[in-house]
């Protein structure tokens, strides 16, 4: 039997390997997660994810390194999602088929390969703890990138945001804005994928950043607050899959939930969403 | 997977071929049916999460030795109520609707690991196996594609009042939370249903694809409503027929998947239809009128 937090495990290589490509991981998805949040867009979260795994399986066929066709089809997915998407109607539905067509692509490279490609499968649920050094320093450099150009178009997209018509008026280029936000998402979730898989790179981009958008009003503070939450449920989730052996997305997931349920119980709703962030000045 | 020759004309010789044309029409015009108010009513994220919902459901069925369609049906229920439940506002569905996905996930991921005989399966429920229908599922399939018909058809006026302006229904006393609750019950055992039968892509596929075309083509609610069951029908026999003829295209031997063909189509018909004509943008149903 172990104990509730071991300190041994942080002496073991492949522990520290998993801690620091979740916790860079998960800085970036609370970053990313605050606009995935106010801008309405888990369902585009979730499907460039799963497109990613379709672009896989057709790297494993055409013999290219599968994060190749991870990042391939997760961007082209959102480039095309941005160029065909309708805004006025309803985007989820351009999200949705787009998403099922990269997956039934996915599933037609699948059997011209013959296989049930294992190694594709695997992506979509990630393995932790197989990340090697190499990944993680990977990982850093990917998500430093992300990151910075998050940082560098943090203002537009923050109004374009919050209130579109006044952004476009003031000369913001809010379409070419909305795609690179996408191309950001659509980036993160592939460089993520290999490490964490497509359900934690999920639910860290939704759950911390729904649960910091009830507690804090300031869009600075709810960045914050969603990433130091998606930090500590990481962490607390690889740790309780470690003592128990039992899946680390079955305990991130369970805290994010816990987390957002406790949120919504104890705080007013006054939540940062377009309407609300509408009446504070903006840049 | 089959090597025999096959031509045309003995498609419908062949009983699995048969029973797939049978049960997958009979799906996608469900299918198509719901669709309809799952594209007017924003639901789409919810459709392909109710699948996600029931593939959790499906696991924790085969864990306790249980056919997975009751595990598909309980969890994809509970978990369309639990989405309805926490998004009182539109604007937190969304959200909702993500959190709870990802827990569903993540308790899916710990199921798996629990179970060794469920492993193999994930490819198969994801991509569906309409080839291999178990033929004790479509009794049950039926019956349950006929109450959630039933269901539409007995909503179908107050849903389609409270879908389109909700302000002017709640004022005339339709219930409208309600109306969306009992439609939420019935997308939930819809999509549980084709889930189950034609896989999870199909059945977002069909969901969607249809019913977003036939809202681009036509305003009026009725004609909307059979244009989305009947191309969604028609692009399931159409995807399976052609998945039938691909067994003799390169590389030869194996057939295309089905849900390649209908995915496809899906997108199709739908790009197709907004290019359509330009005009039926300014005439659609305005966004504010459904954005409750």
């Amino acid at each position: 039997m172990t104990r509730i937090f071991d300190p041994a495990m942080l002496a073991l290589p492949y522990m520290q390997n998993a801690f620091a490509a979740a916790t860079i991981v998960a800085l970036l998805a609370g970053f990313l997660g605050f606009f995935v949040v106010v801008r309405g867009a888990s369902f585009a979260a979730h499907a460039y994810a799963q497109m990613g795994f379709a672009g896989a399986a057709g790297a494993v066929l055409v013999g290219v390194d599968p994060l190749l066709g991870l990042v391939a089809f997760a961007v082209g997915g959102a480039a095309l999602n941005g160029l065909i998407g309708d805004r006025a109607h309803n985007h989820d539905v351009s999200t949705a088929l787009l998403m099922v067509a990269a997956l039934g692509t996915g599933a037609l490279f699948l059997v011209l390969n013959n296989t049930f490609a294992t190694a594709a499968f695997s992506l979509l649920f990630g393995s932790i703890v197989g990340v090697s050094r190499v990944q993680v320093a990977e990982v850093a450099v990917l998500a430093s990138g992300c990151a910075l150009a998050l940082a560098f178009i943090y203002r537009p997209l923050l109004f374009v945001t919050v209130n579109r018509e006044a952004a476009r008026a003031r000369g913001v280029p809010a379409f070419a804005i909305g795609v690179a936000f996408s191309t950001l998402l659509a980036v993160s979730a592939a460089i993520a994928v290999p490490t964490v898989g497509t359900l934690l790179i999920f639910s860290l981009l939704v759950g911390p950043a729904a649960t910091a958008t009830r507690l804090a009003r300031a869009p600075l503070a709810a960045i914050a607050l969603a990433m130091a939450l998606a930090v500590g449920v990481t962490w607390a989730g690889i740790v309780a899959a470690y003592d128990t052996g039992w899946p680390v997305g079955f305990f991130i997931t369970g805290f994010v939930m816990l987390a957002y349920l406790a949120a919504r119980a104890f705080a007013r709703p006054r939540t940062t969403t377009r309407s609300s962030l509408a009446s504070t000045p903006v840049p | 997977m089959r090597t025999t020759n096959r031509r045309p004309c003995r498609l419908f010789e062949d009983a699995s071929v048969r029973t797939a044309l049978f049960t997958g029409a009979i799906v996608a015009a469900l299918s198509g049916a719901l669709g309809y108010f799952a594209v007017l009513r924003r639901l789409a994220f919810v459709g392909h999460a109710i699948t996600d919902f029931g593939f959790t459901g499906g696991a924790a069925a085969v864990l306790v030795g249980l056919n997975s369609l009751w595990g598909f049906l309980a969890l994809s229920i509970a978990g369309a109520l639990a989405v309805d439940r926490f998004s009182m506002h539109a604007r937190e569905r969304d959200v909702a609707t993500g959190i709870v996905l990802s827990f569903s996930l993540g308790i899916g991921a710990l199921l798996l690991y629990f179970s060794t005989r469920f492993v193999s399966e994930p490819a198969a429920l994801l991509f569906g196996s309409i080839f291999e229908i178990d033929p004790h599922v479509i009794l049950p399939m039926l019956a349950i594609a006929i109450v959630c018909l039933s269901g539409v058809v007995i909503l179908y006026r107050p849903l389609t009042f409270a879908t389109i302006s909700p302000e002017v229904a709640a004022a005339r006393g339709v219930p409208v939370r309600a109306l969306g609750t009992a439609y939420m019950l019935l997308l939930a055992i819809g999509v549980a249903e084709s889930a189950q039968i034609v896989g999870i892509l199909l059945s977002t596929a069909l969901l969607i694809g249809p019913a977003a075309s036939a809202a681009y083509l036509t305003r009026r609610p009725i004609v909307a409503l059979a244009f989305a069951m009947i191309v969604a029908a028609a692009e399931t026999i159409l995807g399976i027929v052609l998945a039938y003829q691909s067994y003799t295209w390169p590389p030869g031997g194996k057939g295309w998947p089905v849900s390649f063909f209908v995915t496809m189509l899906a997108l199709g018909v739908y790009l197709i239809a907004r290019a359509w004509h330009p005009a039926t943008r300014a005439r659609r149903v305005p966004r504010t009128s459904i954005a409750a």
